[in-house]
């Protein structure tokens, strides 16, 4: 069984391997496919000058020299400097970025875990009734909603119309909304596992057994079942934390966020070269590792899972 | 029990007065009609009509059906009546100054040379939502940014499922070293990251294409359309092959497959006329599922700046835009918001009810 889990291990690790290789390599070559280079803009400076500033970049060797050049510098987490924002390097922006981002994202995810288990236990200790029904169409209903809808509906409702909170990012106050958006979604779904997971395991046999001597309710469904229930949720922790990544790229910029996610969509309409290709190496990097641990973790927690 | 079963009462066998049996004199027989009643063979049905059966029976999925094609119709009929273009800025006639009165019109007003036109005694089509910041009619946009989500929903769905259904089958056909290494590629694809992916390809595929495309056929498109559909060819397709893979090895093991295969037919024969038509189920679901997922990422796209091109619309496009505007005119973003949910809502339910009529295996 263990060398089972390990040799899993292996194979998943060696896969990850291989994808942040392929991203860090599709990045690469797809941005120096780009007709024109990074300094073709609206007013193009002259040869000379572009010239300089290739070889100030490196730019200037060959396509393959370029890219061990470059990874090379990812092992070191260094993605040069940025090419828009003058003096600044792209690892400072992107760390500076993640920093926010991180609270938000950490804080998002901690709130869709608690209130969907608890939501999704409530509506399968009411199945069918009034309660279950109630969560179950809200839950429907936010699953279809993009984030980015989610986040200006809020912003229409709590800061334009009612005047609640700060419409910008910078202030604690105004963190609350994003933090709300982001785990709308996720929490629906995380409601909606736990309670079709907890539905299967309060019809076993070992809770029927727990009710007849004589548990309380709580105990019987807090202590027994959610226990058993919660792997699901485990398999889904790690996709949760992808979408809260990638779905922060549009609710910082909807909220004005100084998160990574405003540099990357900035990034992208300033045709910042290097910054995209460090924010997208750095994410994908991350949303790949954090997949490999809920993926471990689960077979680690729910030993019945066949490995093959 | 008796050869001729029509025979009379007279001739069935005595009571004994002192057995506890039932008396079969105290029956009658029953007649071929009664017989008949007792009938229940259904009329056979096909595994579609059985399907829709069941399909039509579920309220909520139906709803959501009447909803969608009631979208499908709107967008494709209002056009063509609508007097108004999606990119006719109505403030400018030619030789002529620009005309700002039309710009940022509330629903049901008007310009000022139609209110002259008005006064006249002319009757003017309202502008139902109003204009936006460039004077073009509001509701017009929308209609096209509809029928440019649905469309890409529609075409990236049909993409996909070539792709994952010819891969899927291949693998799961084939099987051994070749299954092994075209599920590998399979498993690299799956765990990138797609939408950083996306957006990633579509910055360089929107850039890379704007100048091919210009002057072909494909221009009005956009490129950041091109760079959509090729995105979802790349990217979107393993998870239905996965799929299909996975149907195909199970059914490939199948007794009928074996008879096939010994009267000689060929692989291209099996597939298709033997293991393809045993998973039209998942196939049909998982792609009306891939319809809405299509669309939510178009829309994010869009949002992000990246779908199509100005100044076609698509319902993320005319959120993002009026993001800037929101505190004067929330219902620029109000009314793209609530179509681009009503459409998600509506092709995810009909895609669960699609998947409960068609395959009951996979009810939750």
């Amino acid at each position: 069984m263990d060398t089972k889990l390990a040799k899993y291990i292996l194979k998943r690790l060696i896969l990850a391997i291989v994808t942040i290789f392929l991203i860090i390599t599709i990045t690469f070559f797809s941005m120096h496919a780009i007709p024109g280079g990074p300094f073709l803009s609206e007013k193009s400076p002259s040869a000379e000058v572009t010239a300089a500033l290739e070889a100030k970049y490196g730019l200037d060797k060959p396509l393959g020299e370029q890219f061990v050049e470059y990874l090379k510098g990812v092992m070191r987490f260094d993605f040069g400097p940025s090419i828009k924002q003058r003096g600044r390097m792209v690892s400072d922006i992107i760390k500076e970025g993640f920093k926010v981002s991180m609270k938000i994202g950490a804080v998002a995810a901690a709130i869709a875990i608690t209130i969907g288990l608890v939501f999704g236990s409530l509506a399968a200790v009411f199945h069918n009734k009034f309660l279950d029904k109630l969560i179950m169409v809200l839950s429907t209903a936010f699953v279809a909603m993009p984030s980015f809808i989610v986040a200006t509906f809020m912003l229409l409702v709590f800061c334009v119309e009612l005047n609640l909170l700060p419409a910008n990012g910078d202030t604690v106050g105004g963190l609350v909304l994003p933090v709300i958006a982001l785990s709308l979604y996720p929490m629906s779904y995380i409601t909606r596992l736990t309670r079709s997971s907890m539905l299967d395991v309060l019809g076993q046999d070992y809770i029927r057994t727990a009710r007849a001597k004589g548990l309380k309710p709580s105990k019987i469904i807090f202590k027994h079942a959610l226990r058993n229930a919660v792997t699901p949720v485990i398999t889904y922790s790690g996709p949760m934390l992808a979408y809260i990544l990638t779905g922060s790229l549009v609710v910082e910029k909807i909220f004005a966020v100084p998160g990574l996610g405003k540099y990357f969509v900035s990034s992208i309409t300033n045709r910042d070269y290097t910054l995209i290709m460090g924010t997208t190496i750095f994410l994908a990097t991350l949303i790949v590792i954090l997949m490999l641990v809920s993926d471990i973790l689960y077979k680690i927690f729910d030993p019945r899972v066949d490995l093959s | 029990m008796p050869k001729n079963s029509t025979h009379d009462i007279d001739t069935m066998p005595k009571k004994n007065p002192l057995s506890f049996q039932i008396d079969l004199k105290d029956f009658d027989l029953a007649t071929s009609e009664e017989k008949a009643l007792q009938d229940r063979m259904r009329e056979s049905t096909t595994f579609l009509k059985d399907g829709l059966k069941r399909l039509w029976r579920n309220k909520i999925a139906m709803a959501c059906f009447f909803i969608i094609v009631a979208i499908v119709l709107l967008v494709t009929i209002v056009p063509i009546f609508y007097p108004y273009s999606y990119d006719q800025q109505l403030g400018i006639t030619p030789g002529q100054p620009i005309d700002s009165s039309y710009n940022n019109l509330k629903p049901f007003e008007f310009g000022e040379t139609e209110k002259q036109r008005i006064a006249q005694g002319e009757k003017i089509f309202p502008h139902i939502f109003g204009t936006d910041n460039h004077g073009r009619d509001y509701f017009i946009r929308i209609i096209y940014g509809t029928r440019i989500s649905l469309m890409v929903g529609f075409f990236a769905s049909i993409i996909v499922l070539i792709i994952g259904v010819v891969y899927g089958s291949v693998a799961g056909y084939l099987g051994g070293k070749v299954d092994l290494l075209l599920m590998r590629i399979v498993d690299i694809i799956y765990s990138l990251p797609d939408m950083l992916m996306i957006i990633l390809l579509s910055v360089v595929l929107k850039i890379a294409f704007g100048n091919v495309i210009d002057n072909s056929p494909l221009s009005k498109l956009g490129s950041g359309m091109i760079s959509i559909f090729i995105v979802f060819a790349l990217l979107y397709w393993v998870g239905m092959a996965r799929l299909i893979r996975g149907q195909i090895l199970s059914i490939k093991q199948q007794e009928f497959v074996l008879a096939a295969k010994s009267i000689g037919a060929s692989s291209y024969r099996i597939i298709t006329k033997h293991l393809l038509p045993n998973c039209i189920s998942v196939i049909i679901i998982s792609t009306a599922l891939q319809i809405p997922s299509a669309i939510f990422t178009e829309s994010f796209l869009s949002f992000l700046g990246l779908g199509v091109s100005i100044p076609m619309p698509s319902l993320g496009s005319l959120a993002s835009e009026a993001l800037a505007s929101v505190y004067s005119y929330p219902h620029r973003l109000i009314i793209p918001a609530v179509v681009i949910c009503l459409i998600v809502l509506s092709l995810n339910l009909l895609g669960d009810g699609l998947r409960d009529a068609f395959d009951p295996k996979l009810k939750k």
